[in-house]
């Protein structure tokens, strides 16, 4: 599929294919509020995006590093980071073709521009590692503020800026790469849901990186992510249920985030940390149905929908989505598929 | 194990950013936990709002452009947060918004009280420079524009949390009576002020509120510049300016409470 490659998060002719029971078709993505039920319930990650690519060098060799902060155990004012690291070059060349890391040991130090971590440890992989920042928290988010970038894609043409990674809804800075199903969403289409009759709530979710370039690497994505889910979006849930009305996760995070809290079969207020993967074997306690956006086969995105439908549903998605020209990757195309389709 | 342990040996951090609302009703409201951000933090009724808040029990995050400034006011105000910041710089804002988000764990004030006067000394509006003119659009109009928006979805999530929602945009009767001289200054406080008015009638239903609050003459280094010459006897104290938003945002906030605890 071919990758959407400009930041625009709500292009005009944006398109969502709606995979419901018994109905199949293709519209114009503005119109999810029609797609929608009155009674339904769409939840969404607020979480903002890091400038998570920190450019440095490591210290006991001198070598030239790029760390991408990778995930976190816990959403409190932490300094400890997961991070994958790169040898010299940015994202415009693969992964294969950059030198590798110098190997890192617990202890070493990176300096990346104000910010001076610590290697406490690598997470089984020569690229992964455990890190520590110096100083309080507010130094540490100081540092990533003014030193960071957004983590670059090599399908898009210009840098991507901070403002291109954050969706209308981001609020707190948690997320490693953007939550980007949510970028369909802007304030008049929220007036327009309510308008409808279709509830709205959100959940802080620290969506992981996508991707590493590194298949080894990647084989372990996505990552364990820590989540925030308010009380007041559990009521919400609460509400749908007993009204017989649809819980519509925005995005994968979301599906994630809300399976993750209700695995006892009841959802709970509060944080947590998703360790799962959600697969064709997760039974879905609370999400009737993702918008997300085009996921190729192989990709976790993907895998996960396998919790929704079962495979001929899924490639005839896929076939769809193929004739139908639909744009792939953060900016690209949307689709809804509800759990249960045959 | 290895987080746990070194989470619990970092004091200066709060315990967790992400409790549910800890906030009692009582008829003296309480502005314990209320998260407020400030710009301009440093001087004049920036500065009064910070301590007034920051006494008062808020978690105060402010904004200002000198550095050293910055990290002054935040040392002798523990708990402070200190940014250093230009509201007028496009490329500030998002960082900015990213170090509030993350300092206070979301957002339920944002007070835009930076402000600029344009020309100084003041001057008729036909001897202004353009660059003086769009430099107090950007500091007192621009600025806060992407501020807000940069921050919104912090103080619509605060909304939906059934928390206080709240914007303040520190205004002038300059942006209502034409001042000769005052022109840069009272056209971009004439227009905030209306984008305020706009702002509030859109974000109504996603329970946030945008009030324009004129804070009057007071004695100020933005006033010094404006008026070297007037009389400090003649000015209101910044803190008695700081009291009465306080006491508009309180208010707002004990009938969110109430509102809650009867519905």
């Amino acid at each position: 599929m071919q990758p959407a490659d400009t930041p625009t998060q709500r292009p005009p002719d944006a398109r969502l294919l709606v995979i419901t029971d018994g109905d199949l078709r293709h519209v114009s993505r503005e119109r999810l509020a029609e797609v929608l039920a009155p009674g339904d319930l769409l939840v969404a990650n607020d979480a903002a995006t890091l400038p998570a690519s920190l450019a440095g060098v490591h210290v006991e060799t001198g070598a030239t590093v790029e760390v991408r902060l990778a995930g976190r155990r816990s959403l409190a004012p932490v300094r400890e980071f997961t991070a994958v690291v790169f040898g010299a070059g940015d994202h415009r060349s693969r992964t294969e073709d950059r030198p590798p890391p110098p190997i890192l040991e617990p202890g070493d130090t990176l300096q990346l521009g104000p910010l001076t971590a610590t290697v406490q440890q690598r997470v089984g992989h020569p690229r992964l590692v455990e890190l520590v920042f110096a100083g309080s928290a507010d130094e540490v988010w100081a540092g990533i503020a003014s030193h960071g970038k957004p983590i670059q894609y090599a399908y898009m043409p210009r840098p991507l800026a901070l403002w291109d990674v954050w969706t209308h809804l981001a609020a707190v800075p948690a997320a490693f790469e953007p939550p980007s199903a949510g970028f369909l969403l802007d304030w008049g289409m929220l007036a327009e849901l309510a308008g409808r009759g279709v509830d709205f709530a959100t959940l802080t979710h620290a969506a992981g990186i996508s991707s590493t370039g590194d298949p080894e690497l990647d084989a372990r994505l996505p990552l364990d992510e820590p989540y925030h889910i308010p009380a007041a979006t559990v009521d919400a849930v609460t509400a749908v249920k007993s009204r017989g009305g649809r819980v519509v996760a925005l995005g994968t995070t979301v599906t994630r985030a809300l399976e993750d809290a209700a695995r006892d079969g009841r959802l709970h207020p509060g944080s947590g940390l998703a360790t799962r993967r959600l697969g064709p074997d997760t039974p879905l306690r609370v999400v009737d149905a993702i918008v997300t956006g085009v996921h190729e086969p192989g990709d976790s995105h993907y895998e996960l929908l396998r919790a929704f439908a079962d495979e001929p549903v899924l490639r005839q998605m896929t076939a769809e989505l193929e004739q139908g020209g639909y744009r792939s990757h953060e900016f690209g195309d949307s689709v809804l598929l509800e759990r249960g389709v045959s | 194990m290895l987080f746990l342990v070194a989470l619990g040996t970092d004091s200066e951090a709060p315990e967790n950013n992400f409790e549910e609302p800890n906030m009692t009703t009582s008829t003296l409201p309480s502005l314990d936990g209320l998260r407020v951000a400030i710009t301009g933090g440093t001087s004049g009724l920036g500065l009064a709002l910070v301590e007034l808040l920051h006494e008062r029990g808020a978690a105060v995050a402010f904004v200002a452009r000198g550095e050293e400034r910055v990290r002054e006011v935040a040392g002798g105000l523990p708990g402070t947060h200190g940014i250093a910041g230009d509201v007028s710089a496009k490329n500030d804002i998002h960082p900015m918004a990213l170090r509030i988000n993350a300092a206070l764990g979301g957002l339920d004030v944002l007070i835009n009280n930076a402000s600029s006067l344009g020309p100084v000394p003041l001057a008729l509006l036909a001897d202004t420079d353009c660059e003086d003119f769009e430099d107090a659009l950007a500091t007192n109009l621009v600025g806060p524009f992407r501020l807000t928006k940069a921050l919104l979805g912090a103080l619509a999530s605060a909304a939906r949390q059934e928390r206080p929602a709240v914007v303040v945009n520190i205004t002038s009767d300059a942006a209502v009576t034409p001042y000769p001289s005052w022109g840069a200054y009272g056209a971009s406080k004439a227009a905030l002020t209306h984008m305020s008015a706009i702002w509030d009638a859109e974000l109504a239903p996603h329970g946030v509120r945008v009030l324009a609050i004129d804070p009057g003459d007071m004695d100020t280094p933005l006033h010094a510049q404006a008026v070297p010459d007037a009389d400090p006897a003649d000015l209101k104290q910044p803190a008695v300016s700081a009291a009465e938003i306080v006491e508009r945002v309180a208010a707002l906030v004990t009938e969110r409470r109430t509102a809650d605890a009867t519905r």
